[in-house]
């Protein structure tokens, strides 16, 4: 038994610390959401030739694929950091991408792994126990949307369809959706300028994390060989690098919050000495611990169980989800009213975590699916 | 990232495995319906499949050699207990000696206390069982009135109440915590002694819970004379020997197998008519199936850390309000969806959701955890105390002022 991290993994996480303090990312964060023309405000600094240069596009794709071959803990590694510093680094939408080209041995793998390529996987969730259906992100309401749809001609597909809130898809070169070609999920790649093609630039609330709706009308694009399986991994390791991302946050924030705890006094002593200020601080350490137990259990799965992926990732997204949530508030709480201004940097993190917790199917979704999963019989080791 | 073993623990498994598999049918039905119904038969059984375990080295796993143990590290004893699990035979009947009160004398017990009781506890000839809480003294053990008067003759004559005694009622010994100097600060004037259960002025009764089972004991000491060689450690440093049985405790706690799974009340919820379909009930199962796949993985995680040497840190504990909140949680759903069925006297459900409102406050409230791992491992300052440095007898008078 031994979940340590490797040397190698200890360097990646160093190395990836490394990169992202070139530049101050938080201070970006602020930058970007400040009104368009007021002094304050600055365009999102562009991390993707930091992102390539690192190599991150590449982490999951094999060495045949031209990638490096890592397996998905390495992935969660470099989303902790990334998400601990808010930085705008497209993670969930190129890797999963990624994932399905390497799967398929599809020609332009390479160029996705080496960041020639930036391409956003257009995400659809795999059938649940109840549900059958492939589905994708609705813009609004609880029904979710069923898969665009395709038709194939040799290895041309001509898609219809729709696909909110996209990540990255503003900034992307190709999206890779994925469509229904007579009752088979069907990965596809589309050209970001291809005729009928639509993307509706939607980034909210956080501007770290570029979004958009996605429209197809009879735009064409070229077939990737991707089987089913591999198409719906794409979706759990979404979903366990979004809890990655979480959990950084999570570890970012609550030193800040212990810090102040035991700086600021109140009637003569540090407000962290309160059992009830104390008590809430060892809450957001227990879910940050549970959370970083999942994270650890979908990689084990992703690499030694593929078949509770889906349950080990639907956990670690609903468990880091909660943690988030309950972090983000709870530092802000600590803080009293200052938290809650843009005199701290708690409200960029809080942004961060409401709008992360409502993408990918939500961390609802995700409960639903550990739900699901289990009552379907899987058990987890 | 890996979860087998290695080598070496592998051969140790499979030496456990083979003899388990050798000596499994001699093992005793000691839980469930089809246990030994009448108790002293039931223990009897259990006391000599104890001795069995023990001839097999799977006692005392982790005890030194010279003192009848394996001599082995915590990892082998989470083999131990895996495989004692996969058998579907009980492990030992004295857990609480040889997880707690063997190991304390081990460290504090004099040679003469060493030789006389490691090994009838080993062989299950003599059990042990903990005599610390009080009525009035949990959390705060510092703080307990059972006093312990030295006589002339250098004996002591011990009288007080204890409380939540696991196995008192068939325990030879118990390892009780009194005071015997009240008028030094609380944590100074504490002496650890080792009692015969069948001494004069023991009485013991049994505490029933909600359930209507009587897990545990109240014992009661009326003047009860012990040698001055029944002091385990020294005379005022008995919250020291304390604190090594409860970092004892946590160790044992940490290596034993937690009795609750998401799969198991998945099971019960798929049963359940239209209980599969709803959504409030499928967001509430994974609520509780992610917080006990977190726990299970949290376990996966300490033994990669004792593998590599470390020891269970306080933050382990949390672990257990995990276990406890979703477990309690998963009993209030079963409930909503069986209905009053669950609460059926025959249901392990109902026994399950009797249980747990005490289980919480086991080992320590959830409220003193959370106090100590956020002083201990986060840094938060402590609350200001009101006893540091008081001697013991003049809390007690102001307490007693208070009240008035």
């Amino acid at each position: 038994m031994d979940l340590s991290l490797t040397d190698e993994q200890e360097f990646l996480r160093e190395a990836a610390r490394g990169a992202l303090a070139r530049v101050d990312t938080v201070a970006a964060a602020r930058a970007a959401i400040e009104p368009a023309g007021s002094p304050e405000h600055a365009p999102l600094p562009d991390l993707w030739p930091t992102v390539v240069e690192a190599g991150w596009p590449g982490l999951l794709t094999s060495e045949d694929g031209g990638g490096a071959g890592l397996g998905l803990y390495d992935a969660i590694l470099v989303a902790q950091e990334a998400g601990a510093v808010l930085a705008p680094v497209p993670l969930v939408s190129v890797l999963p991408a990624a994932t399905i080209l390497d799967a398929a041995g599809d020609a332009d793998s390479a160029a996705a792994a080496g960041g020639e390529l930036r391409v956003a996987w257009v995400p659809a969730a795999p059938p649940t126990d109840l549900d059958d259906r492939w589905t994708v992100e609705a813009r609004s309401g609880v029904r979710r949307g069923g898969l665009p749809t395709g038709v194939l001609d040799g290895d041309q597909v001509t898609l219809d369809g729709e696909v909110a809130w996209v990540p990255d898809a503003p900034n992307a070169d190709r999206l890779l959706v994925i469509a229904d070609v007579a009752g088979t999920p069907t990965a596809v790649l589309v050209e970001a300028g291809a005729a009928g093609l639509t993307v509706e630039d939607v980034t909210r609330y956080d501007a770290t994390r570029p979004l958009g709706h996605v429209r197809l009308a009879a735009a064409v694009g070229r077939r990737v060989d991707a089987d089913a399986d591999a198409i719906g991994r794409a979706w759990h390791i979404a979903q366990a690098l979004l809890a990655g991302e979480a959990v950084g946050i999570v570890e970012r924030l609550l030193p800040i919050a212990v810090a102040y705890a035991k700086e600021r006094h109140t009637f003569g002593r540090a407000i962290g000495s309160y059992q009830a200020v104390k008590h809430h601080l060892v809450e957001v350490l227990r879910l940050q611990e549970n959370a970083k137990s999942l994270l650890i259990y979908a990689a084990w799965a992703s690499e030694h169980a593929p078949e509770q992926l889906a349950l080990a990732a639907a956990a670690a997204r609903s468990g880091a989800g909660h943690a988030l949530d309950y972090a983000t508030r709870e530092t802000i709480s600590v803080h009293g009213g200052i938290g809650a201004t843009w005199e701290h940097d708690a409200p960029l993190y809080f942004r961060r975590a409401q709008l992360s917790r409502r993408l990918l199917g939500g961390d609802h979704g995700a409960a639903d699916r550990v739900a699901g999963e289990l009552l379907a019989g899987v058990t987890p080791a | 990232m890996d979860l087998n073993d290695d080598p070496e623990q592998a051969a140790y498994r499979a030496q456990v495995r083979a003899w388990l598999a050798d000596h499994a049918a001699q093992a005793p039905k000691v839980r469930g319906a089809d246990a030994i119904a009448d108790e002293d038969e039931r223990i009897e059984a259990w006391r000599g499949w104890q001795a069995e375990l023990a001839k097999g080295g799977l006692c005392g796993v982790t005890w030194p050699q010279e003192f009848g143990g394996a001599g082995k590290g915590p990892i082998e004893q989470v083999i131990v207990n895996q495989e004692l699990a996969h058998a579907g035979v009980p492990g030992p009947l004295d857990f609480i000696g040889l997880g707690m009160m063997g190991p304390a004398i081990i460290v504090h017990g004099s040679d003469e206390q060493k030789r006389r009781h490691l090994g009838p506890m080993l062989h299950a000839d003599e059990v042990f069982c903990q005599l610390f809480s009080e009525p009035a003294a949990g959390s705060d053990l510092a703080g307990i009135t059972t006093r312990a008067v030295r006589q002339d003759d250098g004996s002591f004559r011990i009288s007080g109440q204890k409380v939540w005694t696991t196995n008192a009622q068939f325990a030879a010994f118990g390892v009780l915590l009194a005071r015997t100097d009240a008028d030094v600060p609380k944590h100074k004037g504490l002496t650890m002694f080792i009692v015969p259960m069948d001494a004069e002025g023991v009485t013991i009764r049994g505490l029933r819970q909600i359930s209507g089972e009587a897990e545990f004991n109240e014992v009661f000491l009326d003047e009860v004379q012990v040698g001055a060689d029944a002091v385990l450690g020294e005379v005022g440093g008995g919250w020291a020997t304390a604190l090594t049985v409860l970092m004892f405790e946590r160790l044992s706690i940490g290596t034993s197998p937690i009795g609750y799974s998401a799969e198991k009340f998945a099971a019960v919820i798929a049963d359940a008519p239209g209980a599969r379909e709803d959504s409030d009930v499928r967001q509430r199962l994974g609520a509780i199936g992610t917080e006990l796949i977190a726990s299970r993985f949290a376990g996966h995680r300490l033994l990669s850390d004792l593998a590599g040497g470390g020891l269970p840190g306080p933050e382990f504990g949390l672990g257990k309000v995990t276990v406890v909140s979703a477990a309690v949680s998963a009993g209030d759903l079963i409930a909503d969806v069986v209905g009053p069925e669950a609460l059926d006297d025959a249901s392990e459900w109902a026994y399950m959701i009797s249980f747990l409102p005490g289980l919480k406050s086991a080992g320590g409230t959830e409220e003193i955890l959370r106090n100590t791992i956020g002083e201990r491992v986060l840094g938060l300052p402590p609350e200001p105390r009101l006893d540091k440095g008081v001697p013991f007898s003049e809390l007690k008078a102001r307490e007693i002022e208070g009240v008035a």
